[in-house]
């Protein structure tokens, strides 16, 4: 019996690169990936890493207190501008959160093989951008402890229903499902990788809690084959779902009357914002990640372009809808709109929008250049202005309308607080903790999705085997 | 058989190097007129199930009429809260208003759909299992990372250890283990 051994790389049709380095087998790509979790240990730099990220997340809990002792007038909040910081990082982080389902889901249904290396990844950084997001809203309710009155649930007030009729309802509802259903995609996803961990582990306690959570898969075909059939139903399923999550959240805006947000392109217009900052995120956590734990072979320089390229036509696309914000303001003849643009230009908030376009339309074209596209650290110096730039991007939608409402007499200025500042920057702790657990704990990249990637691995007959 | 047979056996297991010769071995198992057996692999292998005349697979059906049921939950609800239990006139705007109940029915039916899909999966697998009489053979721990095993049953009516043995050895595996029963 030939055993296939030597293989050579898998390299897709119309690529150049190669998706998975040369030299693998079915063998060596397990060793490689579960060794990350079981062999290397708790090292010196992961240590610091987390530390690091957990004191930041413990300056969260610090401000999240404070707030909770003082309530909402801690923040910078006022008359006019009632969503700040909260609203903003709400829709920054949820926004981040929608290129892991993108990858884990649409480039699943299109048969992107590229996907598949950084598809756990960018799912576990859906999760916890999404963890991120959901405190905002909460906290902002004032009285976070009555969050529950935004379920359906029997009561005795005798109101069982929440108002259904309004946006923010319908976020309620797409952000849980967005959140619990991401959960349930990405932990089918590891259960094959989580037995492969149990029957790799050394030691007893190890192999119990990996066993646990892999429910005693024996890779049956049975089973793989009624796994497979939910998995790409859950992709389907999650596929108009993520549009859906970032539409409601533009109908946030979208619903109200307020100028500069009552536009029907901000649909769309949001979701490309919301891939477009998410790709920028998996290129910022994937570039130090491959390279400290030398995953080279796995994530290539293929999937750094390809990202880089979607990152570049959301970027465009988004600036399409910067330009035609502009156009509206000007094509609706209102004086309301009109004096929006204008101030959202020349307004005090000017050098925000500089900055936004600067960020967002300017940095993402040297994405045009292939040098610069499969240069790790030219990437992520982009990737890191992009991320800024879309939080400055929802600054700008939110303050700058808010500020002047229709009578002069309610105008005003907004700037975030300490308070503000302390939660935003603990989310990112909060964030980075989750991660840092995520890298230690689990398989980064799916164990079995990338055997499949390897010549053979279909069942059909290789060269130079016998077909019998 | 024998009823002492039945019970001391799980079945016979064979150990392969590649998803080609495995899906060669559930070939010719399937030929030879067993039922009850089964294919383990480290990954999804495509060619298997139609080796293995494997095609009833309800999960898509089950996963369309969750999905039906939360659509007609989630617009359900909506209905009766704003029509029956709690009309409430805001500025004369109309109580069936349903255009504004598409977004939380939609995510209804997303929810019902993908949470039923996976218990289903998972209970049709007969998951969670935590111990299998597989888990017993000490090369079976390959069947996750990088081998190849098919599993003939005691359970099949046309199961003798001898017989099931001298077979599997004709299909040329690396190795063959009994697997027992506890």
């Amino acid at each position: 019996m030939p055993a296939s051994n030597e293989l050579e790389p898998s390299v897709s049709p119309t690529s150049r690169l190669p998706v998975i380095g040369p030299g693998h087998t079915y063998a060596s790509i397990n060793e490689k990936i579960s060794a990350i979790v079981l062999l290397r240990g708790t090292t010196f730099g992961w240590l610091v890493g987390f530390g690091i990220a957990f004191m930041i997340f413990m300056m969260m809990l610090g401000s999240i207190s404070y707030l909770l002792y003082k309530g909402v007038g801690v923040w910078g909040i006022n008359n006019r501008v009632g969503w700040g910081f909260d609203i903003i990082n709400f829709v920054w982080w949820i926004g981040i959160g929608h290129a892991g389902t993108l990858i884990s889901a649409i480039l699943l249904l299109l048969h992107q093989k590229w996907r598949t290396s950084i598809n756990r990844f960018a799912e576990a950084m859906t999760l916890f951008a999404v963890a991120c997001a959901g405190l905002f809203p909460v906290l902002h309710l004032g009285r976070p402890w009555y969050a529950y009155f935004l379920f359906p649930y029997p009561n005795t007030m005798g109101m069982y229903f929440p108002q259904f009729r309004s946006p923010l309802e319908w976020d309620v509802f797409a952000v849980s499902t967005y959140a619990s259903v991401s959960l349930v995609f990405w932990y089918v996803g590891l259960i094959p990788d989580l037995a492969t961990l149990r029957d790799r582990a050394r030691n007893w306690f190890t192999k119990t809690i990996y066993g646990f959570f892999s429910l005693g898969w024996r890779g049956s075909a049975r089973h793989w084959h009624r796994y497979e059939s939910i998995y790409l139903l859950l992709a389907g399923l999650s596929t108009p779902l993520v549009l859906s999550v970032h539409t409601i959240v533009s109908f946030d805006f979208a619903v109200s009357i307020i100028p500069g947000w009552h536009a029907t392109f901000f649909p769309p217009y949001f979701v490309a914002g919301a891939i477009y900052a998410g790709f920028a995120m998996v290129l910022t956590l994937a570039i130090p990640v491959r390279w400290v734990y030398g995953l080279e072979d796995f994530i290539t320089d293929k999937h750094l372009e390809n990202m880089g390229l979607i990152t570049l036509v959301t970027g465009n696309m988004v600036g399409y809808a910067y330009i035609m914000e502009l156009f509206y303001g000007w094509y609706s003849a209102n004086e309301y709109e009109q004096f929006m643009v204008h101030n959202r230009v020349l307004g005090p908030y000017w050098a925000l929008y500089v900055a936004l376009i600067v960020c967002n339309i300017i940095a993402p074209q040297f994405l045009w250049s292939k040098r610069i596209r499969r240069n790790a650290w030219w990437l992520f110096g982009i990737s890191m202005f992009v991320s800024v730039g879309m939080w400055l991007e929802r600054y700008v939608i939110i303050v700058v309308s808010l500020h002047r409402t229709f009578l002069p007499s309610g105008w005003g200025t907004y700037a975030g607080t300490f308070w503000d500042w302390t939660l935003y920057i603990g989310t990112m702790g909060f964030f980075l903790t989750l991660l840092f657990l995520f890298i230690r704990l689990l398989p980064m990249i799916s164990m079995s999705e990338m055997q499949m990637l390897l010549p053979g691995a279909s069942g059909a007959p290789q060269k130079g085997e016998a077909k019998s | 058989m024998k009823p002492s047979t039945r019970s001391r056996y799980y079945g016979v297991l064979a150990e392969f190097a590649s998803p080609a010769a495995l899906v060669a071995a559930a070939r010719a198992t399937h030929d030879a007129g067993y039922r009850k057996y089964d294919a383990y692999s480290p990954f999804p292998i495509e060619e298997l199930a139609d080796a293995m005349h494997d095609h009833k697979n309800p999960i898509s059906k089950i996963v369309f009429f969750a999905g039906l049921t939360g659509a007609c939950v989630g617009f359900g609800m909506q209905a009766y809260a704003n029509l029956i239990h709690y009309p409430m006139n805001i500025a004369g705007r109309p109580l069936y208003a349903w255009p504004m109940f598409i977004p939380i029915t939609f995510e209804c039916t997303v929810a019902f759909a993908a949470f039923t899909g996976v218990l289903a999966m998972l209970a049709l697998n007969g998951l969670p299992m935590p111990h299998h009489p597989l888990f017993d053979v000490p090369s079976f721990s390959q069947a996750t990372q990088s081998r190849f095993f098919l599993c003939i049953e005691s359970a099949d009516p046309k199961f003798d250890p001898e017989g099931v043995r001298k077979f599997l050895e004709g299909l040329k595996p690396m190795e063959i283990h009994d697997v027992e029963n506890q």
